[in-house]
């Protein structure tokens, strides 16, 4: 399961930039009451800093793509346990 | 204006048409296949987040805070990136062990204890309330804008008569409702296809009617979002809605508080109720998280994407009218008179708080019925439900019960203090109460440490501390509890203020309860925690929930047998919450799993009661479950024998790596004598090199003066007689020489191989002695040296080998002849009996022995004194020969001699006891035990035998 695990440090690593984007030194920066493109500077950076996030997490998670064999749920419950990883 | 009948017949319809989707869903499963089980329905489900407060309060949040409204949206979005650690494990333990709720989840986690159960619930009831009140708040507000197209309306239900009250019939028809979607049967996997599917489409209405105001107000209303925006900023105050810390409140205070709503909402998205019943209970394939790590936050993104046009667009538009922020969504379009658009935004509004609604009463409903209600109520010995037959009715009735008095006590809730806040504010305090069950459960899945008492201590420190700080205030505001207590403290202790508690000042209301609330719960869970012990069950289910990836795969763990119990005993319990046809289904499931024929040929051993308890965890929690499976298998409570059999795989491991080690130990210590027994096979080796070579530079010497004093004698015919004479004797004395050498030889090798013919039988020492001496006279007269002997009339017998013996003697007397002084040599010999042994001296008074080479002179073919400037004066094996003699017959040879004043060779001779005189060889045990002192002889590898 070596992929889920190089996964889930890229999906940590993208948790921490998102904390880093909306935090306060990076927020500073677009602290201005000042419109680009007719939006609020702020307003600005924060949607496209999320849609980064997003697209980031959509990146990792479907270019690694295939199923992992883990187990599908239902009325029975484990079927296909995962291995250990 | 939009007439009363309008509105309430389409939202009827629209209710309907939701009823339809979930029939037809649950229709689909009921055949196998199932309309969610792909990715994207479960993201739209997992947007039930966004409920009434997203659609009207986001809006009025970005009136009052500017982007005030993100956190709440933006925190998830980096709690989604973990889910693929953290969501997935807790999907995974669910499945494995059958869990339907929160509460069951935590309580499973520590014990399966029903206090932890029934703490949860009741914490995540209280905790909700005002969040459902918010719904009904919200429901009652559109609808009253919506049919009087009054758009100052500041908020439904002024304290009106009750009957004429909107929310109270929004309660109850959505109670009726959710009675109808949720709880029609009672399924043991708890799972409502049906109700997700109705939710997902529910998720897409709210995001069309929120994007079609949206659309409208910015394109429609305005020209764009730069106009709106820019018309905005000329509006007084608005610019600083545009950044952070603009409104005055000190820049460090917003930050603050745009953190502990991101905090909050992070822990808001995996612990509220209603996340945990869709992303986790209804979870069909764990892959479909993958999906929805990026595909949720996306939709938050979308639906929020409108919100600072819609809020500012309002702003301009409704400058100067007392226009509630919260309801500029639908207010906007109304008062431009678009009716239709007013309607789809009321119609999207109902989704986002029914939707709501619905989710979250079932999963409550479900907590208090399994963890609150049954457990109670098992427990209540007058009620004697252990005896009812079928259960199944007294469970969706309570489920049912549970559904309707929230939704009324929801009302209530905003009867008495919804009127105080704003959505958004009512919201982050139920954020916060349910943020209280994350220490327990994220601790619980990653340190098996945590204990069912630390879990209770943290969870009631951490509520309290929220209903001090948060409940309280809110209360206060709405008269319901005297304001004197949150402005003076209460009893006018001022440290006690609940929003200044300990004088923590500066911090608005959320952030100061948050840091308190999460302090006391983290402090306490820790702490208990760490004082307190883990029951065998806790310390069970902690590795089953802490290692689920590696138990998984082995099975469930299952329970270790424990009493006795008859399958139809199990089969009547299944029944009783189940029904007879459905426990007799599960049988047969279970029987068909096993490849028996029938559920007749299952046999009641743990496997079968482990099944039955989870599959009644499905239907009454885990705690329940534990309970009654518990009370028909009349298994003893878990003691210490259990604990020790739990302990049993790791005490295995534990002996086999004990194994591993001692035999470890003994192939080191095999190693260890191999290569001792290897060095001695060099050494001996190198001695019998030693030895060879020795021999044959012994057996040259006189054969070199043999063959030299030969030549001579042949090549010189005329020598005179005398000269011939006298070279014929040294000739015939080397001869001797070489003849006694090669004697010696044989004799040593004979000796040290054991092959000599030993004659032993009893020997009188005196007579030995005597012998020796008499033999040994002629070597004493020729070298005019005086010879003492002193030998006592009476000595005691030994068993020997007399001609042996008399070698010995005679070895050490010309020993002793041959290296006296020279002249006036002085020999005396001694024969002593004394206890035990026989003890005989020979003492000579020549230049004695270093004592470094006291030792050496035992060694074969070594000599005393100096080799190389001195001419050997024997062979050099005598006293090698003599001591292996005296080992044979259990005594010892050893010598004293101090440089320059002569030396002492002695040897003693073990006695025989008057019975054993007379028979038999030396016992080994004897010379061992005698010869043990001497045995620097022995180390040389000879062992005397």
């Amino acid at each position: 399961m070596k992929r889920t695990h190089v996964r889930n440090e890229r999906l940590v690593a993208l948790a921490l930039f998102g904390l880093l984007l909306f935090n306060y030194p990076l927020l500073q920066m677009f602290n201005a009451p000042t419109l680009v493109l007719g939006i609020p500077k702020l307003y600005l950076y924060l949607f496209v800093a999320w849609a980064v996030v997003i697209s980031g997490a959509a990146l990792i998670l479907q270019v690694s793509g295939a199923d992992d064999g883990t187990l599908r749920g239902g009325q029975g419950g484990a079927r296909r346990p995962p291995p250990p990883r | 204006m939009l007439r009363d009948w309008v509105v309430i017949s389409v939202a009827c319809a629209y209710l309907g048409l939701l009823f339809a989707i979930a029939y037809y869903a649950d229709r689909r499963a009921d055949r196998g296949r199932s309309l969610i089980a792909n990715p994207y329905i479960y993201s739209l489900s997992l947007a039930v987040y966004a409920t009434a407060w997203t659609f009207y309060g986001s809006v009025g949040r970005a009136v009052s805070t500017g982007i005030g409204f993100l956190p709440i949206y933006i925190g998830p979005t980096i709690m989604c990136l973990l889910w693929w650690i953290l969501l997935r494990k807790i999907i995974l333990i669910s499945k494995v062990h059958r869990i339907t709720s929160l509460a069951d989840f935590i309580a499973s986690r520590y014990g399966k204890s029903a206090l932890v159960a029934g703490l949860v619930t009741v914490i995540a009831v209280i905790g909700i309330l005002p969040y459902i009140s918010l719904q009904l708040k919200a429901i009652s507000t559109a609808f009253t804008i919506v049919h009087s197209h009054d758009v100052e309306v500041v908020g439904a239900g002024h304290g009106g008569p009750f009957l004429s009250d909107t929310a109270l019939y929004a309660a109850l028809i959505l109670a009726a409702f959710t009675i109808m979607f949720g709880t029609r049967h009672l399924d043991a996997s708890e799972r409502h296809e049906g109700m997700v599917a109705a939710i997902a489409f529910e998720s897409l209405v709210k995001l069309v009617a929120f994007l079609a105001v949206g659309g409208f107000v910015t394109w429609g209303m305005f020209d764009g979002f730069r106009d709106v925006f820019t018309r905005a900023r000329e509006l007084p105050g608005v610019q600083a809605l545009f950044v952070i810390g603009g409104t005055g409140d000190g820049q460090t205070g917003v930050l603050a508080s745009l953190y502990s709503a991101t905090f909050f909402a992070m822990l808001a998205i995996m612990f509220l109720p209603r996340q945990c019943q869709v992303a986790v209970v209804e979870n069909v394939d764990v892959n479909h998280v993958k999906t929805a790590i990026w595909l949720f936050p996306l939709y938050m993104l979308v639906i929020n994407l409108f919100v600072p046009a819609i809020a500012f667009g309002g702003m301009v538009h409704f400058a100067g009218t007392p226009v509630d922020p919260d309801t500029y969504v639908l207010t906007l379009p109304l008062s431009r008179g678009q009716n239709g658009l007013g309607l789809l935004v009321f119609i999207g509004g109902l989704s986002a708080a029914t939707g709501m609604v619905i989710v979250e009463t079932i999963a409550l409903s479900t907590m208090v019925c399994n963890d609150l209600a049954m457990p109670l109520l098992l427990r209540w010995p007058a009620l004697r439900l252990n005896e009812r037959k079928n259960l199944t009715g007294l469970l969706l009735g309570i489920r049912r019960g549970a559904i309707l008095v929230m939704l009324l006590l929801g009302y209530l809730y905003f009867r008495i203090a919804g009127e105080a806040y704003a959505l958004v504010s009512i919201g982050l305090i139920s954020f916060a109460a349910v943020a209280q069950f994350a220490p327990a459960c994220l601790g619980g899945l990653f340190w098996k440490g945590g204990t069912r008492a630390g879990a209770l201590a943290g969870l009631s420190a951490g509520f309290l501390v929220w209903l001090y700080t948060l409940l309280v205030p809110a209360f206060a505001k709405s008269g319901w509890v005297p304001m004197s207590i949150v402005e003076a403290g209460p009893f006018g202790i001022e440290a006690l203020r609940p929003l200044q508690l300990f004088g923590l000042t500066g911090l608005d209301q959320i952030t100061h309860g948050m840091i308190w609330s999460m302090l006391a719960n983290v402090g306490a869970y820790v702490a208990f925690s760490l004082s307190t012990t883990q029951s065998a069950v806790e310390h069970s289910q902690a590795t089953l929930f802490v290692d689920v990836f590696k138990h998984s795969a082995a099975g469930t763990g299952s329970l270790f047998w424990r009493g006795g119990v008859s399958v139809q005993e199990l089969r009547a319990l299944l029944s009783r919450f189940l029904g007879a046809d459905k426990a007799d289904d599960v049988l047969e499931g279970y029987a068909r799993d096993r490849r028996l024929r029938s559920a007749w040929e299952v046999e009641a051993d743990a496997n079968l009661i482990q099944f039955a308890e989870t599959k009644l965890a499905g239907a009454i929690g885990g705690a329940s479950a534990h309970a009654m499976v518990a009370s028909v298998v009349k298994e003893a409570p878990l003691t210490m024998d259990e604990v020790m059999s739990i302990l049993d795989e790791a005490s295995q491991i534990m002996k086999y790596s004990r194994e591993l080690e001692k035999t470890s130990r003994e192939l080191t210590s095999a190693y260890a004598d191999l290569s001792s027994a290897n060095e001695q096979l060099k050494e001996l080796d190198r001695m019998k090199d030693d030895f060879v070579s020795h021999v044959s530079h012994e057996l040259r010497t006189p054969l070199t003066s043999i063959r030299s004093f030969s030549e001579i004698l042949h090549d010189h015919p005329q020598l005179d007689a005398a000269t011939r004479t006298k070279y014929l004797s040294v000739v015939i004395q080397e001869a001797e020489r070489l003849t006694r050498l090669i004697n010696q030889v044989l004799d040593l090798s004979k000796i040290e191989a054991g092959r000599v013919d030993w004659r032993i039988a009893v020997v009188s020492p005196r007579e030995v002695v005597e012998h020796a001496v008499a033999a040994t006279s002629q070597l004493f007269a020729e070298k005019a040296a005086t010879l003492e002997v002193d030998v006592p009339e009476e000595v005691p017998p030994i068993l020997a080998d007399r001609d042996r013996l008399v070698q010995v003697v005679i070895n050490l007397l010309s020993n002793a002849a041959k290296f006296c002084a020279d002249p006036g040599g002085r020999v005396s010999i001694s024969l002593r009996a004394e206890p035990g042994v026989v003890r005989v001296d020979v003492r000579d008074n020549g230049m004695g022995i270093a004592a470094k080479d006291q030792e050496l002179i035992f060694e074969k073919f070594r000599q005393g004194g100096d080799t190389l400037t001195t001419k050997p004066r024997g062979t050099g094996l005598g006293l090698p020969i003599s001591r292996e003699i005296i080992q044979h017959f259990g005594g010892r040879l050893w010598v004293e001699s101090e440089p320059g004043r002569g030396a002492t060779f002695s040897f003693v001779i073990p006695l025989r006891r008057q019975a054993e005189v007379g028979g038999g060889d030396v016992p080994d045990d004897r010379a061992a035990a005698l010869g043990a002192p001497g045995t620097e002889a022995g180390a040389t590898g000879t062992e005397p035998r």
